[in-house]
């Protein structure tokens, strides 16, 4: 589903060049769960925001379902970022003046459903991810676990085929923590590609397939 | 995104930065107030004058007896010369010119008004029954036919001479004739520093021998329409030219003229006011670019956020273009609000002028601030649609 090919990312820090990615190969199939772990610096973000349109590589090519990206137009790319794509970041990025339920209806909102609709899915939605009671709360209302939980089911409301997290446990205690991993173990049983980016060796090694980066190249690839 | 999700949206965007969007709100409606006020003033004050020329009578033209031209070593030598007099008979025959309506000798004069035991030197005014009417005059009580003997009094005269309101039909002296009162003039008020409540009316004949003259003050002549106005003026010129033994020795006004030069100046200088007060306006526009600037910066993550969930970069900037639409509108709207109370207040303080503002002020003064929003808006809509999604997630 996924295929990257001799994928490279340059960004230039000063007078100095940095191969965030280096010559990246990598494919990954439909309904795989795997980790990509490595210092910091070893361009694992970047792998990430490359899977996730949200960087273009310098050179290769990345097929998404054998669409090569790069062909693709801005608004096209928007989305395929909407539909296929869900995000979940380790601050969590809710927009803060918007309540829960808010947070969890922008892209419905984005993708031009009618309000009626959109009610009734993010009313499933806040249940689904056990939110229903803080529906009308703004993040700085709620804990860092449901603050989580409402990213995440805003990342998944349009029913993605692929999640990527990237250290969606960072700024979770152990706990919590756990309850996030096993929430979106969850969506990936239920079909949902998923990729996390991590620290966090307990966290990565739970992974299927393990991608082991450094210096923007790929190390090991354990499955 | 839907029209409506994105007015929406923007909406409670600016909803939630309650203070500074207030403030921007307010910079913009004082700049449509003070064009709509400044516009009022200023039409207010070309209609004051305008209807001030309008009281003494529309599609006016005037004959005065002499000519003003220069013939002498110095100025002023040639100024009233009067080689030959207006009579009633050039009147007359002016009168019969296509294109008047009706005309209206006019003779002017002070003599001393007496009636019980009262005494006060009044104007008097010496016309035929078309005087009135032609100088826009109307009675309160009685008529005028300028019938031989027959006066109407001014408002303030009537009640000076007789306070229990019975003028009509008393017997009054005016000089040395006796005159009897056939109506009281309606309240006119202050005419062009004239005040008609102050004068008297007889006919042209009496004011004559009251004046011991032959000759008239000026003729009036109203047209038949606006378009009348220069043939009556020429044909007059020529008739009396030839009247004169082909000399022409009068001078024929048009009240249209002057009142076309006040009407001129009063505009350009309105527009010239509102010209200043969209200065402001323009300067709000600035302040709308610099909050929407400062919007983008402290919205970085979440710009970056809506771009990584899908949103392409024309929602982004047209969320922000929508921000600056309802800023303006409602600083639009506000300064509408206070324009229209602003110049009903001076209304309200000088009654005698009519400080309404002209619908285009309105108009232009909202819809100036609406275009200084959206174009403000432009280059920090651009820059928001443009952030790099990756840079804007991690606040850079």
């Amino acid at each position: 589903m996924i295929r990257l090919e001799g994928v490279n990312r340059c960004f230039r820090m000063g007078d100095q060049e940095v191969h965030a990615l280096d010559g990246i190969d990598l494919a990954i199939d439909a309904g795989e769960y795997l980790s990509i772990m490595g210092p910091s610096g070893s361009g694992k973000s970047t792998l990430l925001n490359v899977l996730g349109l949200l960087d273009r590589p310098d050179a290769g090519r990345y097929l998404l379902d054998g669409t090569d990206v790069a062909t693709l137009t801005e608004p096209e790319q928007a989305q395929v970022r909407r539909n296929k794509i869900g995000f979940v970041f380790q601050s969590f990025h809710l927009v803060p003046r918007l309540t829960a339920a808010e947070n969890i209806e922008l892209p419905l909102m984005l993708e031009g459903i009618p309000a009626d609709v959109r009610r009734s899915r993010v009313e499933a939605a806040l249940a689904a991810f056990d939110l229903a009671d803080r529906a009308h709360h703004r993040p700085n209302e709620l804990s860092g676990g449901q603050r989580q939980r409402v990213a995440i089911a805003r990342a998944t409301i349009l029913q993605p085929t692929v999640l990527l997290a990237d250290e969606p446990t960072g700024n979770l205690d152990h706990r919590i923590g756990a309850e996030v991993v096993a929430l979106l173990e969850s969506l990936h049983q239920r079909g949902t590609t998923l990729v996390v980016v991590t620290h966090d060796r307990e966290l990565g090694a739970r992974a299927q397939r393990h991608i082991g980066m450094r210096d923007g190249r790929i190390v090991e690839d354990d499955r | 995104m839907t029209l409506r999700d994105t007015l929406a949206v923007s909406l409670a965007s600016i909803a939630s930065t309650r203070t500074r969007s207030l403030l921007i709100v307010l910079a913009m409606a004082l700049g449509v107030g003070a064009v709509v006020v400044l516009t009022a003033l200023g039409d207010g004050a070309r209609r004051y004058v305008v209807g001030q020329f309008s009281a003494l009578g529309t599609n006016l033209v005037i004959v005065l007896p002499g000519r003003a031209e220069t013939t002498g070593g110095f100025a002023g030598a040639a100024l009233g010369q009067t080689p030959r007099d207006l009579t009633l008979d050039d009147a007359r025959a002016v009168g019969q010119l296509s294109g008047v309506r009706r005309y209206a000798p006019l003779n002017v004069g002070v003599a001393e008004l007496a009636s019980g035991g009262r005494l006060r030197e009044v104007t008097v005014l010496g016309g035929n029954a078309d005087l009135l009417p032609i100088r826009r005059m109307a009675l309160a009580q009685g008529s005028f036919t300028a019938a031989p003997a027959q006066i109407v009094l001014g408002r303030v005269i009537a009640r000076e001479f007789f306070p229990d309101g019975n003028a009509v039909g008393q017997r009054v002296r005016l000089g040395d004739r006796r005159f009897r009162v056939s109506g009281v003039l309606a309240t006119q008020g202050e005419s062009m520093g004239f005040n008609t409540d102050e004068i008297v009316f007889v006919a042209v004949d009496d004011a004559q021998a009251l004046f011991n003259t032959e000759t008239l003050f000026r003729i009036l002549i109203e047209a038949d329409s606006r378009a009348a106005i220069e043939p009556v003026k020429q044909a007059a010129t020529r008739l009396l030219t030839l009247r004169h033994d082909g000399e022409e020795d009068v001078t024929v006004i048009t009240q249209d003229a002057v009142l076309a030069t006040f009407d001129r100046i009063l505009g350009a200088l309105t527009l010239a006011v509102a010209g200043i007060a969209a200065i402001s306006l323009a300067v709000a526009g600035i302040l709308v670019m610099n909050v929407m600037l400062v919007a983008v910066a402290q919205r970085t993550t979440e710009i970056g956020l809506l771009k990584a969930i899908g949103a392409p970069s024309a929602v982004v900037r047209r969320l922000f273009f929508a921000e600056a639409l309802w800023l303006s509108l409602a600083g639009g709207a506000l300064g509408f609000a206070v324009g229209h109370l602003g110049s009903w207040a001076i209304r309200l303080a000088y009654p005698t002028l009519p400080a309404w503002p002209p619908a285009w002020a309105s108009i232009a003064g909202v819809a100036t601030a609406l275009v200084t929003g959206i174009v403000a808006s432009l280059l920090p809509a651009a820059r928001a649609a443009r952030l790099d999604p990756v840079r804007a997630l991690s606040g850079k």
